[in-house]
Order: C-alpha cells, then sequence, then structure tokens
C-alpha cells in the first residue's frame, strides 16, 4: 500500500467534509445548537428547577454531558451517512472508486470527516450548557477519549448505514427508530438506578448508556456504569464496525455492480 | 507495449443479464481506439470493470501490464475515466473538483493546484474556478469531467461518449484537445455515437455487440470494406431527370440535387467527366451518409441470427 498516496487522499476527503459541512452551516451547524438551547431551557432550566438534584448535581448540570453527547453522537452519524449516501446517490463516489486510494483511506477520511463535526457541534453545545450551568470537568482525558471513540463508532454506523442505503428514505430509518430511542433511553436524562431493577437490565443492552455515563464521569465524576465496560464495548464497536466496512467495500456492497 | 489487455473478459449481472460473454480486446499504447455498439452492447460495463467500477464475473484485465486482480492500485493510476454519465459533486466548485480528485491520487497541495490551474486553463473553464459545478452548462460539466480525469495526468483515458448532447462547436475544440493529448502520448479509448467523431479521431477500431467484440481492427481496413458510397450533388442549374452515367447509379432528389452511388471500381474524376460531357455543373458535393454508420450497421445487422444485410 502507498501510505503516502493514502495520507493525501485521507486529507482530501477530509477537508472536503469540512468545506461541505462550514458551506451547508445552516443545516450542519445551527439546528443542533438551537434543538439544545430548547432542551437546556425546558428540561434544564423550566422542569430541572422541580426535579431538584440527581446524584448529587443540579439537573442543569446532570444532563449537560448527556446533551452533548448526544448531539456528538447524531452528528457525527448524519455527517457520515448524508455526506458518503449523497456521494453515492448523485454518483460521484466513483470519484473515490476509480482512484488508487484504499478502501480503508476512504472510510478513515469519511469516518474523521464525521468526528470533527461531531466535536464541533459538540464544542457548540457545550458553550451553550456553559450559559446554564457551571461544568468542571472532573477526568480530562476520559471526557475526551469517551466523546473521540464514541464520534467514531457512530460515523463508522453511519458510513455503514450509507453504503446499504438504496434511497433518502433508508438514511433516515436508523436515526428516527433506532438511534433517537436508544439516545432518549441511554440515560441522558435519568440515572438508571431511578429505574426498576428489570429495566436497568435492559438498559444495560444500549451501548449509548455507556457513552454517555462514561462521558458524564469525565466531566461529573459520576456514572452508573463501570467505565472500564465502556472503553470495551465502544473499541469492540469500533473493530467490529471498521472490520464491516472495509469488507463491504471490498466486496462492492452497495456501490459496485 | 499494450496499454490495455482484456481476455476472456465475462460478466453476468444479478437478474442474469449476461452483459459481456468473453471478449479479448488489445489497446496498444499511443493509439486512439475507438469502441463502439448499440446501446446495451455492453461497452459502459467493459469500461465499469477496466476502472473497477463494476465486478467482472470471469476473465483478466491487465493495464500498462498490472492486473487488476493483483496490482489494482497501480492499474488504478495509469487511468483517468470521463463517464458517461454527469457524475460532479454539482454543490462542489470547479475548482475544488479537479483539486479533490488530485488528492484521491495522491497529489497534494501546490502541486493538485497548478494542475488544476494548468487543465482548466487547458479546457476554459478557469474563468468559472468558483462557480459551483450546478451552474455550468452541459458542455461546461463534460469539459471539467474531462480536466478531473487529466488532473492525474492518466497513462490510458477512457472516454464514455465524451461529447454526447454538446454542441458541435465545443465537440470540435474537444477533438482538438482529444487529437494533442493523444499526439503528446497518452492513450486513448473512446466509446461513442457520434461516428463521424471516431471515424476522424481514432486509428483503430473495436465494435462490440450483444457482449461480444465482432470487429477489432484498423479504422482504415473497416473502412476499405466499405463496397459503395452515396454521394450528392448540387446542381447549378435544374434538371428534369436523372443524368445516365455509365458505372453510376443515379436518382434525382429534386431538380437541383442529384444523388449518385458509386462502386469501389469507379473514381470521382470519372464522374465529374460524365456530367460535364452532358454539360452538368456541380456546385457543391457531400456523402449522404457517414460511412462508419453504414459499415456499423452492416456488420451489426449481418451478425449470425440477424438475417442481415450483405
Amino acid at each position: 500500500m502507498n501510505i503516502a498516496l493514502n495520507l493525501v487522499a485521507v486529507q482530501t476527503i477530509i477537508r472536503k467534509e469540512m468545506v461541505r459541512v462550514l458551506r451547508i452551516w445552516i443545516q450542519t451547524i445551527v439546528p443542533p445548537a438551537i434543538t439544545m438551547t430548547l432542551y437546556f431551557i425546558i428540561f434544564g432550566n423550566l422542569i430541572g428547577r422541580r426535579i431538584g438534584t440527581m446524584d448529587g448535581f443540579d439537573y442543569m448540570q446532570y444532563i449537560a454531558p448527556g446533551l452533548i453527547m448526544m448531539s456528538v453522537i447524531t452528528n457525527s452519524y448524519g455527517n457520515v451517512v448524508s455526506s458518503f449516501f449523497g456521494a453515492k446517490f448523485s454518483r460521484y463516489v466513483e470519484e473515490m472508486l476509480v482512484a488508487p486510494m484504499s478502501n480503508a483511506a476512504i472510510i478513515i477520511g469519511h469516518v474523521a470527516g464525521g468526528v470533527l463535526r461531531g466535536l464541533l457541534v459538540g464544542s457548540l453545545v457545550t458553550a451553550i450548557a456553559l450559559l446554564f450551568t457551571d461544568l468542571s470537568v472532573a477526568h480530562p482525558f476520559i471526557m475526551i477519549s469517551i466523546v473521540l471513540l464514541s464520534s467514531i463508532v457512530f460515523s463508522l454506523a453511519g458510513f455503514i448505514n450509507a453504503v446499504l442505503a438504496r434511497k433518502f428514505d433508508d438514511i433516515s430509518i436508523v436515526p428516527t427508530f433506532v438511534l433517537t430511542p436508544l439516545t432518549y433511553l441511554g440515560g441522558v436524562f435519568y440515572s438508571i438506578s431511578l429505574l426498576p431493577e428489570f429495566w436497568q437490565m435492559v438498559s444495560k443492552a444500549n451501548p449509548i448508556l455507556y457513552m454517555v455515563n462514561a462521558f458524564r464521569y469525565g466531566i461529573l465524576g459520576t456514572s452508573d456504569i463501570s467505565i472500564g465496560y465502556a472503553y470495551t464495548i465502544l473499541v469492540g464497536f469500533i473493530v467490529l464496525l471498521f472490520s464491516a466496512c472495509v469488507i463491504m467495500m471490498r466486496m462492492g456492497i452497495g456501490i459496485r455492480e | 507495449m499494450n496499454a490495455l489487455t482484456i481476455r476472456n473478459l465475462q460478466k453476468t449481472y444479478d437478474n442474469g443479464n449476461q452483459a459481456l460473454k468473453g471478449i479479448d480486446l488489445n489497446v496498444e499504447a499511443g493509439d486512439f481506439y475507438a469502441l463502439l455498439g448499440p446501446n446495451g452492447a455492453g461497452k459502459t460495463t467493459a469500461i465499469g470493470i477496466i476502472t473497477s467500477l463494476v465486478n467482472k464475473t470471469a476473465g483478466e484485465v491487465e493495464v500498462f501490464g498490472h492486473s487488476i486482480d493483483t496490482d489494482l492500485a497501480t492499474a488504478k493510476s495509469c487511468i483517468g475515466l470521463v463517464p458517461q454519465e454527469i457524475n460532479l459533486n454539482l454543490w462542489d466548485t470547479v475548482g475544488n473538483i479537479v483539486i479533490n480528485q488530485a488528492g484521491y491520487y495522491g497529489i497534494g497541495g501546490k502541486e493538485a493546484r497548478e494542475r488544476a490551474e494548468e487543465y482548466l486553463r487547458e479546457l476554459r473553464l478557469w474563468d468559472r474556478r468558483d462557480a459551483i459545478a450546478r451552474s455550468l452548462s452541459g458542455g461546461m460539466k463534460r469539459r471539467l469531467m474531462i480536466a478531473r480525469a487529466l488532473v492525474h495526468e492518466p497513462r490510458l483515458l477512457i472516454l464514455d461518449e465524451p461529447t454526447a448532447g454538446v454542441d458541435i462547436e465545443i465537440r470540435r475544440s474537444m477533438w482538438e484537445f482529444l487529437q494533442k493529448i493523444n499526439d503528446a502520448g497518452t492513450t486513448i479509448i473512446l466509446t461513442t455515437h457520434y461516428l463521424e467523431e471516431a471515424e476522424s479521431l481514432c486509428r483503430n477500431i473495436g465494435i462490440i455487440d450483444d457482449g461480444r467484440i465482432i470487429e477489432d481492427t484498423k479504422m482504415s481496413t473497416v473502412l476499405r470494406k466499405l463496397q459503395r458510397e452515396v454521394v450528392i450533388l448540387s446542381l447549378t442549374d435544374r434538371v428534369d431527370s436523372a443524368p445516365k452515367l455509365q458505372g453510376f447509379k443515379t436518382s434525382l432528389r429534386d431538380h437541383n440535387e442529384l444523388e449518385v452511388e458509386k462502386g469501389p471500381e469507379h473514381d470521382l474524376n470519372d464522374l465529374f467527366a460524365q456530367l460535364d460531357a452532358q454539360g452538368i455543373k456541380v456546385v457543391s458535393m457531400r456523402n449522404k451518409a457517414n460511412r462508419l454508420e453504414e459499415l456499423f450497421i452492416g456488420l451489426v445487422e449481418n451478425k449470425p441470427g440477424n438475417g442481415g444485410v450483405a
């Protein structure tokens, strides 16, 4: 493999993705900022004042890490799925397929684009959160590594969705029917210790729970789950999803006849 | 050395359509090769396999000796593709599209920008470098796809109907440009429905029909196979009936236009001498039909099973 060639190719895809995100900033950056501001006002401020504290933190402080993680996850996923499916739909994905760069370079470039948009929006949501509450970082390394790994997982998942999608409906099914419910049930707004034991067990099958709680642990120092489990699950998902992406690209599933 | 070697290439799609039934093809380095065939003959499938956009069912493809099975990246780096369908990111700028394509081939930074400028100037698109591709005319989009295909300076350029829907002036300028890069050493494979294009540009020709190569030879050899030619003469003065000319079959299209069919054994000097002897003056002359087109139709219709034309 020509490493220098592939590095330039990856940089090119990342630059292209960033140009796209910034060109359509009204679609990519503004909506999550508005949505999260509303979450902070309605759930954090208005309702949160009546809820009081959760795990020893103001409700606003408690939900802030989850909302930041939710915006990172949805934007990482959304960026890759819309960008790569758009390239497939308009056939300019062929620009990359005829070029000598490796399949891994195509995947890494798009995943990096998804991660960067996720982190960009996540940073913006963090800045908005700081307008409503004080946040101090308890474990900076854990906070950064968890948000990065989670963003990679959902960017890879978005890539798989884009490869398999045949029409625009197919790229909204997973976010609507899988991602959003799992995120809402992933402990963004509550501690699973509030749930009956059975539903606590069910909740632990939701991978987003581990991401939200590990990220919350990085910021607030409190979590419903073991941080070690969270890292194991995240790394496991990355290996699994990246391998699936490579195999699908190699076989040409969804992109080559 | 061959720019392209294809051996027993076969493709059967999932729906059972056997698009390629075992084609063999050799294109020499430096050639300007025409690949012709009716719609659905297998041209685009063959190009798709060569450029790795379509998975083959069986057979071998080598680009400058590099197999697409064992050395795909090197084979890909030798090829530039101008596809039949517009496949541009219509929301990206003209400049970015070409610079990004260079990046996909490992050419980055200043060199990518310089090459993009060179080819955009060459294809008269430099003034539109900051425009989004969507705002370009059809002809400009075709030229942009050529600039994009050339930015990594491929040794083999494959153009799949590059002048479809392009007006004659732009088509002529594209022909000149393609001739120039072929003269500079780039091997070109061209598929087209404008047979005049193939006749005037290409040295060798392959005709593909129903997934098989039915002709693979020099353009001059193909043209020599023509047994007859029909010319239309515009006459200075009105005539009431078609003149009788020995060795030629004549008919009037109208009172000032004469259609003459000539065989290979007669030349035009003889024709004009006979007309002159009868006091008929000719203002201008044109071919009734594209000669290659006639041959192409003859070859396709003459296939076993078509019961066709001699």
